[in-house]
């Protein structure tokens, strides 16, 4: 187990040095780095302040670890956009909206998609289960910026039941929500589905019922054990699709959260916001899929010996 | 008076997939296909010869035409204009263009990319497939999304910027799948008595393993196909994909979401074009990977 966990750890700290490897580098392919780090309107003095900061006389590796060293201090250097603000201090300062609705979200898939999912296994064929299957490949389906806008055109614009962005109450949390959460919803519904299918036909379950323990409690506690690991598992790929949807859903529904501040930074080129962002999500991801592959070998032991 | 006729009527939830007609749809994917030709592919491929008008270039004085069924609306724009006067049938059917271009692109170049390295790496083992491997997880492990608004930041949004990121995103899943299935092949007589008889490494990967594993990357192929469609549109809504000149679905809808409120066809068309191609490619997925794989359950 010890030398599993060595070597994943040792696997996601390449994959993040790679990702800061990519930042790091694509900053410089368009020629000078400064270009794009720095707007048109940029004067002289500018130009010169910022190569002494990221040391670019200097050769590109010694650029590398400069650029790292300053990196694991938590310094990205100044927004561009924002003079004077700290890229990474910008970051943070959104950050409490975006795990908001991110927890919201996940809150809401957990509690929708577990108990429709087991029923939907359990009758097989029944409305459950058709609406499970609809509401799963919708899921797989629609775009989730298209979904917030007709969910904004239908409850904000049409029935006027509730607001349209911004970030306030709870009332201002359920369309995007919902919009991060569909997907969501639906893939842990499918896989729920799918694994209570496969344990309900096991050996176990059938000497639970013939032992005389109730229906509910055999589908519940005793099904319901074995046929969560893979939806737990599931999370790694879950986290990945949260920053997607966080990132689209915050732009479309105007979430101050951090989402939105990557998309205008790419919009305006502040590059340095871009980086800081991108590296930390990137960093939170990575620790994620660490942390469920963790989960997964400690529950599935055939895991540990691949 | 006794009743003559008997109304059925249906619960809330009968919505009419939920009745017959899903399980139907599943059953004969043929009706998804045909939806996928006749809306998508057959007007991609002929759009200077479908389309009614140009997609470029708009009448300003017919700016903000609703669709044909309301107030407004002409014969000339079937589905309503954009702010700039341009025909939004025409720009859906070029959109499907554009969209079945990126994705068909990436997909083959990743594809390629991840099926060579797939069979290199099962066929030799040993460190290259400890390697290759390697790249695989961490390729898997990068948030693709913050990498193409990265790229975008650096270089700006156009054509190979977005076909770049879907190839980076695709490739490891071919890789891994193809290795896998190489693993198992290798150990067949058939490619024992191959090397016996004196054929080199490459004509064995290529000519023996690979039209085994032909079946197994259709259907990868074809799921991701929708999904890569969605990614591309959603790099495009946020301005980190096509440029906005464009008629790219997902361009289309950013530009007519603050237009919500007065002009909601011009988000809600190409947002439908995308979720019905998606459904439908979907659905075609999903049953090809019944019948030619059902070990690929968990793609």
């Amino acid at each position: 187990m010890q030398r599993f966990i060595a070597i994943r750890a040792f696997q996601s700290l390449l994959a993040i040095l790679v990702m800061s490897m990519i930042v790091f580098g694509l900053a410089r392919v368009s020629g000078n780095p400064l270009d794009v780090m720095l707007p048109i309107e940029a004067e002289k003095a500018d130009y010169e302040r910022l190569e002494k900061y990221w040391g670019l006389d200097r050769p590109v590796h010694e650029q590398y670890f400069i650029f790292l060293a300053k990196a694991l201090q938590g310094d990205f250097g100044e927004s561009l956009k924002y003079q004077g603000q700290s890229a990474m201090g910008m970051v943070a300062e959104r950050l409490p909206a975006t795990l908001e609705l991110a927890a919201v979200a996940l809150f809401i898939s957990a509690i929708l998609a577990l108990p429709i999912g087991v029923l939907a296994a359990v009758g097989k064929g029944s409305r459950w289960d058709t609406a499970a299957k609809i509401v799963a490949l919708m899921g797989q389906s629609l775009p989730n910026f298209w979904l917030g806008i007709v969910l904004m055109w239908i409850f904000a614009v049409w029935l006027d039941w509730l607001p349209a962005s911004g970030r306030g109450g709870v009332k201002h949390l359920i369309l995007p929500a919902i919009t991060i959460g569909w997907f969501q919803v639906a893939a842990i519904m499918r896989l729920v589905r799918s694994s209570m299918l496969e344990v309900l036909d096991s050996e176990f379950v059938k000497l639970a019922r013939v032992k005389g323990i109730p229906e509910w409690k055999v589908v519940w506690k005793h099904c319901l054990r074995n046929a969560g690991i893979a939806p737990l598992t599931f999370f790694a790929i879950i986290a990945g699709s949260l920053v997607t949807g966080a990132v689209v859903t915050e732009t479309v529904f105007t979430w101050p959260g951090v989402g939105l501040l990557v998309v205008d930074a790419v919009r305006s080129r502040d590059f340095q916001v871009v980086q800081a962002v991108v590296i930390l999500f990137a960093g939170v991801f990575i620790l994620c899929n660490l942390l469920v592959d963790i989960l997964y070998a400690y529950l599935d032991p055939r895991i540990r010996y691949q | 008076m006794p009743q003559l006729t008997t109304t059925r009527t249906l619960p809330w939830y009968a919505i009419p997939w939920a009745v017959d007609g899903w399980d139907k749809l599943k059953r004969f994917p043929v009706i998804a296909l045909a939806i996928l030709l006749f809306l998508v592919v057959v007007p991609a491929i002929f759009a200077p010869w479908v389309a009614p008008h140009e997609p470029f270039q708009g009448n300003l004085s017919s700016r903000l035409t609703p669709p044909v069924w309301q107030a407004g609306g002409t014969m000339e724009h079937i589905l309503g204009t954009d702010k700039l006067g341009r025909d939004m049938l025409s720009r859906i059917i070029y959109g499907a263009r554009i969209s079945l271009a990126v994705s068909l692109i990436a997909i083959f170049v990743g594809g390629i990319i991840g099926t060579a390295l797939g069979l290199i790496s099962g066929y030799f083992g040993g460190m290259t497939d400890a390697v290759i491997m390697r790249l695989v997880d961490i390729s898997l492990a990068l948030p693709t999304i913050l990498l193409a608004l990265v790229l975008v930041a650096a270089v700006g949004p156009s054509f190979g910027t977005v076909v770049t990121v879907l190839v980076v995103l695709l490739w490891a899943r071919y890789a891994r799948l193809v290795r896998g299935e190489t693993l198992a092949i290798k150990e067949l007589d058939f490619i024992a008595r191959a090397r016996v008889a004196g054929a080199s490494a490459t004509r064995i990967m290529f000519k023996y393993i690979l039209p085994n594993v032909v079946n197994s990357l259709i259907v990868l192929a074809t799921l991701q196909v929708g999904y890569v469609i969605l990614f591309e549109s959603s790099l495009s809504f946020l301005g980190a994909g096509l440029p906005r000149a464009q008629p790219a679905w997902g361009v289309m809808v950013s530009d007519g979401r603050e237009l919500i409120v007065t002009a909601w066809w011009v988000s809600m068309f190409p947002g439908l074009a995308i979720m019905l191609t998606v459904l439908s490619l979907n659905l075609l997925g999903d049953w090809l990977r019944d019948h030619l794989d059902p070990k690929l359950r968990n793609l």
